[in-house]
């Protein structure tokens, strides 16, 4: 079990890059409400260009953690920048710099497609001139482009949650924040949703930060991982580097209870959790 | 601290003047609430029929008592300007709810991960009340024609009372819209909404001069802003002859208290979220 950051760094692109080598990088990052240490001392280190995934049980921190640096809520200890920017000293410049898709499907269901687009660019400043180019590309490229002008109250969660990447893209931040992108969707929609943000990091560089308790959205989609636990960061690393740390053929189920005990006490070990589970996968 | 690095691709380069973001991003919050409301206009309309129904028969009743001295007007047009102050304040000061509503929908926290400046955003809501302001007058317009309510209807008194009601209507959304970072949630906003409206209705110069109140209430009416919101309507809609101040002074009065509850909303905005 590891706290450090040697796992996720890849010198070569922080060479490539120069200056800071880390989209995302957090020191000691704390929070507390009250008593309540909602995130305690989160160190990590996202490499640009990384989709890096926030593993962990409700109530593990992640969310805290997105929105401490998301600017929504001011840590109680500890440091992190985004993009550069230092998420106490420079927030308005780290909201300049990043996108970020809420847990809830919060488009607005009163306005067309298009309309919360429009509203999106206008807030992000984006000039008129380049609105409508911009507005069309994020449609096509979200595959909604002959719903653009119809209200969003009539579209699937699905199509909700590919308007809102698009809603966060809009401006090409540096760093794109989606708190549980796929919560709630059908296994098509949760398909569609990954396979976007794939092509997101690939066309535009974007570093992503996503949370989930997920094991197949973590395992699909996220080159790194942390996993969460009681606030703390448990463990780090790659998906494969971290079912290597737990056993010779562990699946990342088996990390994830590793790593976040609870059910280990109410269930027995992780290895029995573990054996149920290949009999269960042999069985189909 | 560097802003750009190679192979990361900015789109927001150069930050135009803060003011002129700041009057697009109003206009561009207060532009999809019109949309909506034109989309869907039951609520408001809905909301109609209450001050229908005070002039109809509240009004009818009290002006036939003649129990309230309103000099050499009649009690009916004393009363439409108030009333419709009263709409306003009864639309706008549940307005907070939308506020709790776009929380639990996880809108706020999309605005307030963007960078538009938070004064644009509550500026943007307090001109959206507005607009339902404006529709609340233009539904005492209708009541006062049909009913042959003796009222001002020149251009200019017209056009006052629409500002007024907009204005009126910023005012009370504003503050339901800091009872709405303080409660956090809908039950318990619609206790402290109902709470609220019946003192600020009362304790006010709506339905009757204050010269008829008792001392404490008359000082408690002079702290409220709807006294002067319709003073102000009063004046324009029936002439000067029931109100204490110019229009000029209130609509002066009304506008700073906006301007500082507008402030105390952009400070606590950010807190829904924590």
């Amino acid at each position: 079990m590891s706290t450090s950051n040697t796992a996720v760094t890849s010198p070569a692109d922080a060479t490539s890059l120069g200056g800071e080598a880390f989209a995302i990088e957090t020191f000691g990052l704390t929070r507390r409400f009250g008593d309540l240490i909602a995130a305690n001392h989160v160190t990590l280190h996202v490499p640009y260009g990384a989709i890096f995934g926030l593993l962990g049980p409700n109530g593990a921190g992640k969310t805290t953690t997105i929105k401490m640096l998301t600017t929504m809520l001011e840590p109680s200890e500890g440091t992190a920048s985004v993009a550069g920017f230092d998420i106490v000293k420079a927030p308005a410049k780290v909201r300049r710099m990043i996108g970020y898709v809420p847990q809830m499907l919060s488009a607005d269901g009163g306005l067309t497609g298009w309309e919360n687009l429009d509203l999106s660019a206008k807030l992000y400043g984006i000039r008129r001139a380049e609105r409508k180019r911009r507005i069309e590309d994020a449609l096509h490229f979200m595959g909604l482009t002959e719903f653009g002008r119809k209200l969003v109250k009539t579209y699937s969660g699905g199509m909700i949650r590919r308007l809102e990447i698009a809603q966060a893209m809009l401006h090409r931040p540096a760093v794109l924040f989606l708190d549980e992108p796929t919560i709630g969707l059908d296994p098509v929609a949760r398909r569609s949703v990954w396979e976007r943000l794939l092509e997101l990091r690939q066309n535009f560089q974007m570093t992503v930060l996503i949370t989930t308790h997920g094991m197949d959205e973590a395992d699909e989609l996220c080159d790194h991982l942390a996993i969460m636990h009681l606030g703390k960061v448990a463990a780090i690393g790659t998906p494969a580097d971290l079912k290597a740390n737990v056993g010779p053929d562990a699946t990342l189920d088996d990390v994830f209870v590793h790593f976040s005990g609870g059910i280990i006490q109410e269930e027995g070990n992780y290895r029995d959790v573990r054996a149920t589970r290949r009999t269960a996968s042999r069985l189909g | 601290m560097t802003s750009a690095r190679p192979g990361v691709q900015l789109a927001v380069s150069a930050e135009p003047p803060a003011f002129f973001a700041f009057f697009q991003q109003t206009a561009a919050i207060a532009e999809i609430e019109l949309k909506k409301l034109i989309r869907d206009p039951t609520e408001v309309l809905a909301r109609a029929v209450q001050p229908v129904l005070w002039i109809v028969i509240f009004g009818n009743v009290f002006s036939r008592i003649r129990a309230i001295p309103t000099g050499n007007v009649s009690y009916l047009a004393f009363m439409t300007p108030g009333i419709l102050a009263q709409s306003v304040l009864f639309v706008a000061i549940f307005y907070g709810i939308a506020v709790i509503w776009e929380r639990d929908l996880g809108i706020v926290h999309k605005l307030l991960v963007s960078p538009a400046q938070r004064a644009a955003l509550v500026y943007g809501k307090a001109t959206s009340a507005g607009f339902r302001g404006a529709v609340q007058a233009t539904i005492i317009y209708v009541v006062a024609f049909l009913l042959h309510i003796q009222i001002r209807w020149t251009p200019l008194s017209i056009l006052g009372v629409f500002a007024g009601a907009m204005l009126g209507s910023a005012v009370f959304a504003t503050l339901s819209f800091i009872v709405a970072c303080l409660v956090k949630s809908r039950e318990r906003f619609m206790g402290v909404g109902q709470l609220m409206t019946m003192p600020l209705f009362f304790a006010s110069n709506a339905i009757y001069p204050t010269s008829i109140m008792p001392h404490w209430l008359r000082v408690v009416a002079y702290l409220n802003p709807l006294t002067y919101l319709v003073d102000a309507l009063r004046t324009l809609m029936i002439g000067a002859s029931q109100s204490s101040h110019s229009v000029l002074t209130n609509f002066g009065i009304v506008a700073l208290i906006f301007v500082i509850l507008a402030a105390v909303a952009t400070k606590l905005y950010p807190s829904l979220v924590r």
